[in-house]
């Protein structure tokens, strides 16, 4: 039968082989058997005497359109979500080796990490195995260990990334300029050993670091909105899926040092010294590859936790302004009351940025969108008055550091949160669209970016190393 | 108006939820007769329809995926040497049961549109005159 057809339907066929198994929900033991039917249709529509070109096209359009195809198989498979994260194949058997290549290039870019996240061990610096080195010496290492954790581990997910984006050397060389320029100055500088400005620096080193991977991610294409937005959800699919993987291996590595104590072996020097690093680094990049490989599965959640926690936060909230209204006990400014409301921040706008990332922009506005309006507007109403209590303790004693820094961060959420109170209340009511809110959550991105390069470049000099 | 409507009465193009809802039962009932493969019963579908019940091709394997699924019928690949291999589908025991269940709903449906055809029949002839 395949004799009949001639080599250029043959090609023909094999495009819409690939093209059809592009598409997710399409698995290959599908698109063999849809193969099988056009080329049964094809040779029987040849032999009702129609040319190889003409029964090609005919058969093609009898299967019908491959968006309706894709659609009707996702709505058979919905249910089975959960087994797509087994490599998404159907049965053992079925998949050509070929398909594993991209899975072991990833774990090549993972072990690399590891490897590189371990490699000064062989110097000498090694902070997690606490029983063996001498206290001071103990204290350089993590000190190493503080300033460069995200040094060693981000670039091998960022040539990951590369990877799996083709990037042209001249890009990649681009994004080396920042780990470099990072790498000479946290190392460079005469930083007083546990100091505020060596920690401020080291927290906020990940965020550039992140940003950078962000380019990356986008295959350079990081000027317009759109693509950053899918930065964003990236981002929050990521840390969902870390912290998934995450819990995971802490049960694991908690069993397991139990069983083995249970038999009299002592592993805990081998967990914290290389199973905790390596895994928690490696993971960075292996759960990048699941984001992007198993994406139908993450997409579901973040919905869902939006819709959850957003109401809960908004009554958390709410309560805490009742209570103050109706104690008269304003907020003490305590000496870390300023990183608390600074999370607090932190949550309300992945709140909010999740909840951006979940809709589509020409959605109406829903009552959710009511709540959270409710969420932002009672986080600002109490972080101002955090704030008031917090520049009253600044002229008091004098600025530091950590004061400094908080404070940055938290003017730097709070801009954002109250342009996004006022485009959200705008949206409600049907002022605006709603991919005003989406624009400005991606404009505001470089903010971030300055900020953290601030706080690592700017802060130590300025504080004197402090 | 007129031609229009005798257009329509000598090729009857049958609503997609209706091609939907019949479906199963059919394939189903084609499975029944014995083994096939997806192509072949399309053609018995055709076949059977007089050619009227026009199906998009594709959409009859989403259809055998559910079916597999719901344990109504058997999926396995067979592969002729020095031939191309084939998806194979026979009914379940579950599958028949399934049938018979889906047969006894079409059966009142059916029995009740017939029984509901005189009327109309009666109506629309009474309708017809008085246009005419």
């Amino acid at each position: 039968m395949e004799s009949t057809i001639d080599p250029g339907i043959e090609a023909q066929i094999r495009e819409w082989r690939s093209y059809l198994l592009r598409r997710r929900t399409i698995h290959h033991i599908d698109v063999d058997e849809l193969e099988d039917h056009l080329r049964t249709a094809i040779s029987e529509l040849g032999a009702a005497g129609l040319s190889g070109d003409e029964s090609f096209l005919v058969a093609i359009k009898r299967i019908g359109g491959v968006n309706e195809l894709s659609r009707e198989f996702a709505r058979e498979r919905s249910s089975q979500l959960w087994k797509q994260l087994v490599l998404g194949g159907d049965s053992v058997g079925e998949r050509s080796p070929s398909e594993y290549v991209p899975l072991l290039i990833t774990i090549c870019f993972a072990i690399g990490a590891a490897v590189a996240f371990k490699l000064p061990a062989a110097f000498g610096i090694n902070p997690f195995d606490s029983g063996t080195s001498d206290s001071a010496n103990g204290d350089a290492d993590a000190s190493f260990y503080l300033r460069n954790a995200s040094l060693l581990a981000l670039p091998f997910l960022i040539g990951f990334l590369a990877w799996k984006r083709s990037l042209p050397a001249r890009v990649i060389a681009g994004l080396a300029v920042p780990f470099v320029a990072a790498a000479i100055l946290v190392n460079a500088f005469p930083f007083q050993r546990g100091g505020d400005t060596e920690v401020l620096a080291a927290l906020h080193l990940p965020i550039i670091l992140w940003l950078v991977a962000g380019v990356a991610y986008l295959g350079g294409a990081w000027r317009s909105d759109a693509p950053r937005m899918d930065f964003v959800r990236f981002t929050g699919e990521w840390f969902i899926y870390y912290t998934l993987i995450a819990f995971g291996g802490v049960v694991l590595t908690a069993l397991t040092q139990g069983v083995f104590e249970a038999i009299g072996i002592d592993v805990a020097p081998i967990i914290t010294s290389w199973v905790l690093p390596c895994g928690a680094v490696g993971a960075l990049v292996v759960v990048a590859w699941l984001v992007e490989a198993k994406q139908s599965v993450v997409e579901n959640m973040a919905p869902v936790l939006t819709s959850v926690f957003t109401p809960l936060f908004a009554v958390m909230l709410v309560a805490a302004i009742l209570g103050m209204a109706l104690t008269r006990n304003f907020i003490d400014a305590e000496r870390d009351v300023l990183i608390l409301f600074d999370v607090l921040l932190v949550i309300v706008l992945g709140l909010v940025l999740y909840s951006i990332s979940a809709r589509s922009s020409d959605a109406r506005p829903t009552l959710m969108d009511a709540v959270q309006l409710v969420l932002v507007v009672s986080a600002l109403v109490i972080d101002m008055l955090a704030l008031v209590a917090m520049l009253s303790r600044i002229t008091e004693f004098g600025i530091t550091p950590n004061r400094a820094a908080g404070l940055g961060l938290n003017v730097i959420l709070l801009g954002n949160l109250v342009w996004s109170a006022w485009l959200l209340a705008a949206f409600l009511r049907r002022k605006r669209v709603f991919s005003d809110l989406e624009r400005w959550q991606t404009t505001y991105i470089p903010v971030y970016a300055v900020w953290a390069a601030i706080v690592v470049a700017v802060f130590p000099p300025l504080f004197s190393f402090a | 108006m007129y031609h229009a409507s005798m257009q329509a009465k000598r090729d009857v193009r049958i609503g997609k939820d209706l091609v939907a809802a019949s479906a199963m039962p059919l394939v189903l009932a084609i499975l029944d007769e014995g083994e096939s493969y997806g192509y072949a019963i399309l053609k018995r579908i055709d076949e059977l329809s007089g050619g009227e019940l026009e199906w998009t091709d594709g959409m009859l394997y989403p259809l055998l995926h559910r079916l597999d699924r719901l344990g109504y019928v058997e999926a396995r690949w067979d592969s002729p040497p020095g031939g191309r291999r084939r998806r194979y589908y026979r009914i379940t025991p579950g599958g028949r049961h399934a049938l018979s269940e889906q047969r006894r709903q079409w059966e009142v449906v059916s029995g009740a549109l017939e029984s509901a055809w005189h009327s109309f029949q009666a109506a629309s002839s009474a309708l017809g005159r008085v246009e005419g």
